[in-house]
């Protein structure tokens, strides 16, 4: 993976700086908390409910086990004992104090990461694909180009204070795990008739409130070209993008607003003042970053055959969570982070110590975060799985779930987040419980089911085969049912249903969505392939024919997690308290 | 007070901002040095050209290419940042300092404030007039914020990966 050299360690070093200042200046009142907000979410800091949560940027995923031990480290020494793997591939800790938020920075640059960019008006962390430089359909590996792109986006001086934020994903596979379609900008890496390596560039996709699918701004952006290019699209949307409606400021309404023709024009004009220009990448500084990015010291090994293995938990993790490498007699692994009873993508500091181990044992000491809140361990020898599965089932990173009905993405929702209408954890939660029959989720197969607490969709509600949306009524908590989403090369946002249900009916709806699949379903049709195939009317007959009755046990007070009987610790200048 | 080639320095020119019910084209514009809305330029082009020196400010909400024909009658130009949010005064100033080859002094008005003047600068300003309540002192030490920038920008022409031997 990529390493530091000074210059990296000397701007890290001086945003620590910076950012510490700039928290003096706030404890003391010379920075008022409407111009401090900006500054402390640029570097990650949000403050919701409960304290301040940070958001540590995981570029494109990819953590060495020592980075993993710091997050431990963080979890142990600022938060309490535990931390959340986002969407974004990035990881999140939510009971943190403003004082110790420039130690945190400090903490992390010694292990080369950081927090810049995380939130705030500005471009955000880089998302890829998890098994980027493993997987058998990539064309080329897109992590150098995403480093690039890391260090060109840090601090870019002229799109720090953009309409709104700004996302980039990058994949350089036949299949899209990196959801690009639904990204300001997505990249993919592709090869011309020559076999000269660019980019196939979609601008304007995007969840949140208008949810849209991205479109095609240029075929083939040669490499050397990605900076100057990317900058143009950017400094379009910096300067026509709209400032004065907050829920129309993303670039997929400019884009829209323009049309796609009109759009590219303005950044093809742009673009020729800077095209050939300093800012192009060099063959010297490609060839670099890819130094870093090179296969690590395989083994000359010969598949093993799994199925040789007489255990059938082992044979169901085996199918769930190992998947094709490229290399002969390697696979590489997802820990599940959906245990039951588990929010999705939380990890305690003992987990975090435990997944760097056995990255160091089993995997060359480096792990992915994926966009689905689980890590990858994504260089394991094929004769190692067995001890491996031993291993992760002790640490509660095992269950046979991944790409199953309980693999759910879900955001933090109403028990951390300002920003939500309804509770995602605890109907995470209700749900897994409901399903969490194994034998009953292979049966139902392939699934995804997100959660997203608000509109804001940070849970990707749309592009789940299932999304659930939280909707305030009356300041009462419903949820909007979804149906027909999908992430990936066949990228689609789902319909909504019909009216809303509440939090004690979901598990029933979730069922009655479950029998029209297993009555309809053809032979080895996936879940949203009936659905592609028969609409949302069968669904609906079935939602709506008769009354879903609430599920009274669901009222108990297990499910509010944190809405009852904690003792909050009080955060510095919280509105909440 | 203002900051200019990164020290603070007494500064007489004036700002013109139109108030409620002046227009551009019938507001008078007194004193020797002052910056004229980019409005007032336009309606007044003619009378104003003859003054030996002018001043002219874009809103951000305005565009640079408007000076395209008469970026060299001016001794500066500014730009206004009407909420330090509001980050379109920065890609003015790469347009201004990229795409017309202005060369003069690029001041920036409005809420200019410490936390952003670092950003400022490497954008093409050379020249910042911090908002009224701020001591320009302290607005300068944001300048120093960082010595080292991975970009190329205007005030360096060149990426960090051309500019360094990298991986050391």
């Amino acid at each position: 993976m990529y390493r530091y050299d000074s210059f990296d360690h000397k701007i890290q070093a001086e945003r620590v700086v910076q950012f510490r200042d700039q928290v003096r200046r706030r404890l003391n009142d010379e920075l008022s908390e409407d111009a401090f907000r900006i500054l402390r979410l640029q570097n990650g800091l949000y403050m919701q409910i409960h304290a301040y949560m940070m958001r540590i940027a995981v570029p494109y995923g990819l953590v060495s086990s020592a980075q993993m031990r710091m997050f431990a480290h963080i979890a142990r020494k600022y938060d309490r004992g535990y931390g959340h793997f986002t969407t974004r591939q990035n990881i999140q800790f939510n009971w943190l104090k403003l004082p110790d938020a420039p130690d945190i920075l400090a903490d992390l640059a010694t292990v080369e990461m950081h927090a810049n960019q995380t939130s705030g008006n500005c471009i955000r962390n880089i998302t890829s694909d998890e098994f980027a430089g493993v997987a058998q359909d990539e064309i080329i590996d897109p992590r150098p180009y995403a480093e690039i792109l890391r260090q060109w986006s840090t601090f870019h001086p002229e799109f720090a204070y953009l309409p709104r934020k700004f996302k980039f994903a990058i994949t350089g596979a036949v299949n899209d795990r990196a959801a690009i379609a639904v990204h300001d900008i997505g990249l993919q890496a592709v090869k011309n008739a020559a076999g000269e390596v660019g980019f196939r560039v979609l601008v304007g996709g995007g969840l949140g409130r208008t949810p849209v699918i991205g479109v095609e701004l240029c075929d083939f952006v040669p490499w050397q070209h990605l900076l100057t290019y990317s900058e143009s699209v950017v400094r379009v949307y910096n300067e026509y993008g709209r400032r004065d409606n907050l829920y129309k400021a993303r670039i997929k309404i400019l884009v829209k607003a323009l049309g796609i023709a009109e759009f590219k024009r303005q950044v093809e004009a742009d673009w020729q003042f800077t095209k050939n220009g300093a800012g192009t990448i060099t063959q010297a500084e490609l060839d670099r970053v890819s130094a870093f990015f090179v296969a690590p010291n395989y083994q000359a090994l010969s598949n093993v055959d799994l199925n040789a293995i007489d255990n059938p938990a082992f044979a169901s993790w085996v199918k769930r969570s190992v998947k094709a490498h490229k290399q002969a007699g390697y696979a590489a692994v997802v820990l599940s982070l959906k245990k039951t009873g588990i929010a999705p993508g939380d990890a305690t500091a003992e987990q975090m110590d435990a997944a760097a181990e056995l990255a160091e044992q089993f995997s060359f000491g480096e792990l992915r975060i994926t966009h689905m809140q689980n890590l990858v361990l994504a260089d394991v020898p094929q004769s190692e799985l067995f001890a491996l599965w031993e291993r992760a089932k002790k640490l509660g990173m095992a269950t046979a779930n991944i790409g199953l009905l309980t693999d759910m993405i879900c955001c933090p929702g109403g028990d951390f987040c300002t920003l939500a209408n309804a509770r995602s954890i605890p109907l995470a939660k209700a749900l897994a419980e409901c399903f969490e029959d194994m034998d009953f989720q292979h049966d139902i197969g392939e699934l995804e089911m997100n959660i997203s607490g608000c509109i804001n969709a940070c849970g990707h509600h749309h592009v789940g085969h299932i999304g659930i949306l939280g909707v305030d009524k009356d300041g009462e908590e419903w949820y909007q049912v979804q149906l027909g989403g999908a992430q990936g090369n066949d990228a689609s946002l789902g319909k909504v249903i019909g009216r809303s249900f509440s939090f004690e009916q979901m598990p029933e709806v979730i069922a009655r969505l479950l029998q029209v699949y297993v009555r309809e379903r053809d032979d080895g049709e996936r879940f949203i392939d009936t659905v592609r195939r028969i609409g949302l009317e069968p669904y609906k007959t079935e939602l709506y024919g008769t009354p879903i009755e609430a599920d009274e046990a669901l009222k108990a007070p297990d499910y509010e997690l944190l809405k009852v009987g904690v003792a909050y610790d009080m955060p510095y200048y919280s509105p909440r308290f | 007070m203002i900051i200019k080639n990164k020290t603070v320095l007494n500064d007489d020119w004036q700002v013109l901002r139109l108030s409620e019910g002046e227009l551009p084209e019938s507001v008078v514009v007194q004193g020797a040095r002052v910056i004229v809305p980019l409005k007032v330029w336009l309606a007044q082009r003619e009378v104003l050209q003859a003054r030996a020196e002018l001043g002219v400010w874009l809103a951000s909400d305005e565009r640079a290419e408007s000076l395209a024909e008469d970026i060299a009658k001016f001794a500066v130009i500014a730009v206004d940042f009407p909420k330090f949010a509001d980050g379109r005064g920065y890609s003015i100033a790469h347009h201004l300092r990229v795409r017309l080859n202005y060369h003069g002094e690029l001041r920036a008005i409005g809420e200019v404030l410490r936390d952003q003047i670092f950003y400022m600068q490497r954008a093409g300003f050379d020249a910042f007039a911090p908002r009224a309540d701020k001591d320009c002192a302290a607005v300068l030490k944001g300048l120093s914020d960082f010595s080292l920038s991975y970009q190329a920008s205007s005030d360096e022409a060149l990426p960090l990966f051309r500019r360094v031997t990298r991986g050391l």
